[in-house]
């Protein structure tokens, strides 16, 4: 496998998995628009955690696990009185969250400031697919449980959900808080694979980009983040790809209104996302449907 | 008694919604909740579930003082609101709908979900597709099916047959009555004052948040004038 082709892997493998953190408080109504605030949790945790020279010095196997759980106990923290708020305010209160958390590491001279952080331990790309691949299943299995089937209940009528007995503040926390934490993983791979942190990379461009793969990925299936952060992914490489081989430099060069182009259209032509559950309902419906029920096939 | 309301107040900032109402309900029977719009009828039934607070009152269900119990428990106690305009997910199928309705138990659930599929076969030929593409008859039909999931003692319907075709009416009400006959209580709210007295035990007129007449169907509309003015909002 090339460099490079790795380098634009491991980019999507992370994505997926800070796209998938989104998702899960996406899937019952709530957007977050402060992953980059998670994500800086968990870098700097699992950073401060082992690093030799300016941390704990403890190995990656327990700095990651760390990382998460701190993320995570924050996130449910936060999450009380984040979810007070609704739609537009809840967004501007996670994107107030993320400020913070820049703004808090950005002055603490003992994580490196404005420097950022070395991190020791190294995750090869082999070590991350296999983690994502992970986060992928486990959030399709959640999806599938009755607690998926609340949260998404939950994403079309809260009070409706509320008269058949779902406690639609405590799945929502626990939306919320999950999230979190595997954004804190993204955050805490992310670290061990570049071997460094920096609070300025973890910035709202991110925050904004991740929400983006899932609102236009779908937030009806958890096939939604996989697509979306893939496109996303690939779409601006190909066209500097096509850029270079075809030496239409405008293509190189323009591609991110290209690629601002293709969001709005996709938005106006599919507002639920790329991936529905009609579409899913198409590929895979006459294998689901037959042995559900014999007299449902007319 | 299954239920015994005494006392209810509701209240919007200002506005009393419902005020003072008493109300008893006996297992096994059908109770009609009639009156104009903006009576208070759906904050009553909201009161009752539990997603309104009372501003005073008590409600006693099955033997229990409820007034303090969340709607959740509620709803696993046996008290079950179909809510006005039906209020099916969409973006669910009619399958996980029926799911979702029996989302607060814990014992199986599939044989009575194969029950609703042979009482309604409409519903079974859509099992797996979304449940926006259902008419709005077979949306009611979903909506009080995942409402019976749930195992109420008492099933309350707002407005059930809101937007219905003359004809669906009649089948909405053979099924109330229907269910009845199995053995379920009912308080029903309904504008379609003509067909909720011919179904109900009995009934109450509601005007401006209290009960004004209540009695028997005879009584009711023996009162026909009081029950016109309820409804004009005069008095």
């Amino acid at each position: 496998m090339s460099g490079e082709l790795e380098g634009l892997l491991v980019i999507l493998c992370l994505n997926t998995i800070y796209a998938y953190g989104v998702f899960l408080p996406a899937a019952s109504g709530q957007l977050n628009l402060g992953a980059a605030g998670f994500i800086t949790l968990g870098a700097y945790c699992s950073a401060f955690v082992n690093s030799e020279l300016d941390g704990l010095g403890v190995s990656a196997w327990m700095s990651i696990p760390i990382a998460v759980l701190f993320t995570a106990a924050v996130s449910f923290l936060i999450a009380f009185p984040i979810l007070r708020t609704r739609g537009v305010y809840m967004v501007l209160a996670t994107f107030a969250f993320a400020e913070v958390v820049a703004g808090l590491i950005i002055n603490l001279e003992f994580l490196g400031a404005a420097q950022g952080m070395p991190v020791d331990a190294h995750m090869p790309f082999y070590g991350l697919a296999i983690v994502t691949l992970l986060v992928a299943l486990f959030c399709h299995y959640l999806m599938a449980t009755r607690c998926g089937l609340a949260m998404r209940a939950i994403h079309d009528d809260e009070s409706v959900a509320t008269l058949f007995g779902a406690n639609v503040r405590m799945i929502r926390v626990w939306a919320f808080a999950t999230g979190g934490a595997l954004m804190g993983l993204g955050g805490a791979l992310y670290g061990h694979h570049f071997n460094y942190v920096e609070a300025q990379n973890f910035n709202i461009l991110l925050s904004i980009y991740i929400l983006l793969y899932v609102l236009l990925g779908g937030t009806q299936t958890a096939w939604g983040p996989v697509v979306g952060a893939l496109f996303f992914t690939f779409v601006p490489e190909l066209f500097r790809y096509l850029g270079r081989e075809t030496g239409e430099k405008w293509l190189e060069d323009g591609r991110f209104v290209a690629f601002g182009l293709i969001i709005v259209i996709m938005m106006v032509i599919r507002p639920e996302g790329v991936v529905t559950r009609t579409l899913l309902e198409r590929i895979t419906g006459g294998r689901r449907r037959q042995p559900a029920s014999p007299a449902a096939a007319e | 008694m299954l239920l015994e309301v005494a006392g209810l107040d509701v209240r919007y900032g200002r506005t009393r919604a419902v005020r003072g109402m008493d109300l008893t309900l006996d297992s096994g029977e059908i109770v009609t909740v009639l009156g104009a719009n903006g009576a208070g009828k759906t904050s009553l039934l909201k009161a009752l579930q539990g997603i309104v607070r009372l501003a005073a009152g008590r409600i006693r269900f099955d033997g229990a003082d409820v007034t303090g119990w969340s709607a959740p428990r509620r709803v696993r106690g046996g008290l079950t609101l179909v809510p006005e305009g039906r209020q099916i997910f969409v973006s669910l199928t009619v399958h996980e709908n029926l799911q979702m309705g029996a989302y607060s138990r814990s014992d199986p659930v599939d044989a009575e979900i194969e029950e609703i599929y042979d009482r309604f076969p409409n519903l079974a030929a859509r099992r797996d597709m979304s449940a926006s593409v259902l008419s709005g008859g077979e949306q009611q039909m979903l909506a009080i099916s995942r409402a019976l999931l749930s195992k109420p003692k008492l099933l309350m319907l707002d407005e059930p047959s809101l937007g219905l075709s003359p004809l669906l009416v009649i089948e909405l009400f053979d099924l109330i009555k229907a269910l009845n006959r199995d053995g379920l209580s009912i308080l029903l709210v309904e504008q379609n004052t003509h067909m909720a007295l011919q179904a109900a035990h009995r009934g109450y007129v509601l005007e401006l948040g209290a009960a004004v007449i209540s009695g028997t169907p005879e009584d009711l509309v023996n009162e026909e004038q009081k029950l016109e003015a309820a409804y004009l909002g005069g008095g």
